[in-house]
């Protein structure tokens, strides 16, 4: 059992997100077991781990997404910057936008694509006058990597295009509302090797500027977009490294059997 | 160690590691073999040490082969991935030790049959025996994945070291006094040499093995001096 926080600190990261002994139950069923993990700023962080291992739920907490969930019960602290995310004051819309999130399938709203993007800002009062609108719209589709590919199809459904660029796209629309971490629940598991290439090279242009977390199933992936791998099991986190080390040396003996694929 | 999920992995393991110990055990043999020659003064068991050196050089290209396949289709991790990085790596240093016992072969015939002749170096037999030894202990210890036992090989090169400088000094005060003898003595001083050679790279070896089966890298050891460059 792990309840000590596995830290990783070199002297210019910053934590951006805290965890302590989060605990997770869907009515009964304990799904998370004291996890305790440190995200930082500067790099990307990867959860994988068996199916049913609790890394897409504890992915879940970071934003409360949780919440939705009516049998969902968390405890423990999460903070963003020291600030408690479950504190009563905390305002859930607020969050969800300061900490983002993309899905395992490409979602965009049955609106063009620059509705898609503009519809965050807008809510949120990012952009007061339709100049300014297009600014963020242009600027989040280039940070996602789109902007080339629909600049001169912004008024077509955003559910016209690929599944590659409809994820890209949903990443866009993550940006627009300028989070501060990005959450990514297997974000290229609908999608073929090369769109799945152009998002994991966006992963990598866009570290530093938010933080990010990816849950992944395949081992690979987590290999080549992250800086630092946790490995769940059992609803326990078993090993949190840097990502060359968890590859190359793991520590845990689960850790080395799921990497290896002599999980049993 | 617990098996792959998917059993084809483990047969390639297993087959890469098999031809490791293949490889291991000729190598071990013609250094054995290429002594034996050159105390009997056996041309023809020289002859087959040479020709014996191509399966070794076979098993090379046949394991840098599995080893590249096993790579680009297994994309092995962890403790997979240092055994077959270290594969990779030991099967070219011990087609270079197959190369010394063949060089040790290939001088046989040009050194004299007389057994004063080898009475200065009459430590070369025991000395090869070390060096054998050290070979077919460290394969051994890659097969089994023994760390202590990579070590212990890695202690014994000092062995290895220290008959070197012995026979050195033997073979230079052997020819100070019998000029005519050189031309043989200094084929006799490359045979020490390439032995003294063979102990290096089975210590390479073992640092890699110790890698392979700890993920450590052994920190970086004295080095016994060897004549005439004593440091």
């Amino acid at each position: 059992m792990m309840h000590e926080p596995q830290t990783l600190k070199a002297a210019d990261t910053t934590t951006k997100m805290t965890a302590r002994d989060v605990k997770v139950f869907y009515g009964e069923k304990q799904a998370i077991n004291g996890v305790s993990i440190d995200v930082d700023m500067d790099n990307v962080t990867a959860f994988i781990g068996p199916s049913g291992c609790g890394k897409s739920t504890f992915l879940r907490t970071l934003n409360r997404m949780n919440d939705t969930v009516a049998s969902a019960r968390v405890e423990g602290s999460i903070t963003l910057d020291g600030e408690d995310i479950y504190a009563s004051t905390m305002d859930v819309v607020q969050l969800r936008a300061r900490v983002g999130m993309v899905f395992q399938k490409p979602n965009p709203f049955p609106k063009s694509i620059y509705e898609n993007i503009a519809y965050g800002p807008r809510i949120h009062g990012l952009a007061s006058s339709k100049a300014d609108l297009d600014v963020v719209v242009e600027k989040s589709l280039r940070r996602a990597g789109l902007w080339e590919e629909v600049k001169d199809r912004l008024h077509d459904s955003g559910t016209a295009l690929s599944g590659g660029q409809q994820q890209r796209l949903c990443i866009g629309r993550a940006i627009a509302v300028e989070p501060e971490v990005i959450l990514m629940d297997e974000p290229c598991s609908a999608l073929d090797p090369i769109a799945t290439a152009k998002i994991e090279e966006l992963i990598h242009e866009l570290r530093g500027r938010y933080a990010i977390v990816i849950v992944t199933h395949n081992m690979q992936q987590a290999a080549r977009v992250s800086q630092r791998t946790a490995f769940f099991h059992l609803g326990e986190l078993v090993e949190y490294g840097v990502t060359s080390d968890i590859f190359t040396n793991p520590r845990q003996e689960r850790t080395k059997d799921y990497i290896t694929g002599r999980y049993g | 160690m617990a098996e792959h999920t998917i059993k084809a992995f483990d047969q390639e393991m297993d087959k890469l590691r098999g031809l490791i110990a293949e490889m291991g055990g000729r190598a071990e043999s013609a250094i054995e073999k290429a002594m034996l020659a050159l105390q009997r003064h056996d041309k023809e068991m020289a002859a087959q040490v040479v020709a014996d050196d191509k399966r070794i050089d076979a098993i090379e290209a046949e394991v840098e082969k599995l080893a590249i396949e096993i790579i680009a289709l297994r994309a092995p991790m962890a403790n997979d991935l240092r055994d077959v990085i270290a594969a990779l790596k030991i099967v070219s240093v011990v087609e270079r030790i197959g190369d010394y016992a063949k060089n040790i072969a290939k001088r046989v015939p040009m050194v004299a049959t007389n057994q004063r002749m080898l009475e200065p170096v009459s430590l070369l037999p025991s000395m090869g025996q070390v060096a054998a030894e050290m070979v077919h202990d460290v394969l051994n210890a890659f097969a089994a994945r023994d760390a202590d036992l990579a070590l212990a090989v890695v202690e014994r090169d000092t062995v290895v070291d220290d008959f070197y400088n012995s026979v050195f000094r033997a073979l230079v005060t052997f020819m100070v006094e019998n000029p005519k003898t050189i031309s043989e003595c200094a084929h006799l001083l490359f045979v020490a040499k390439n032995i003294e050679r063979i102990g290096d790279h089975a210590t390479n070896v073992a640092e890699m093995v110790y890698y392979a089966a700890t993920g450590q890298t052994l920190p970086e050891r004295e080095r016994g001096g060897t004549q005439p460059l004593e440091d």
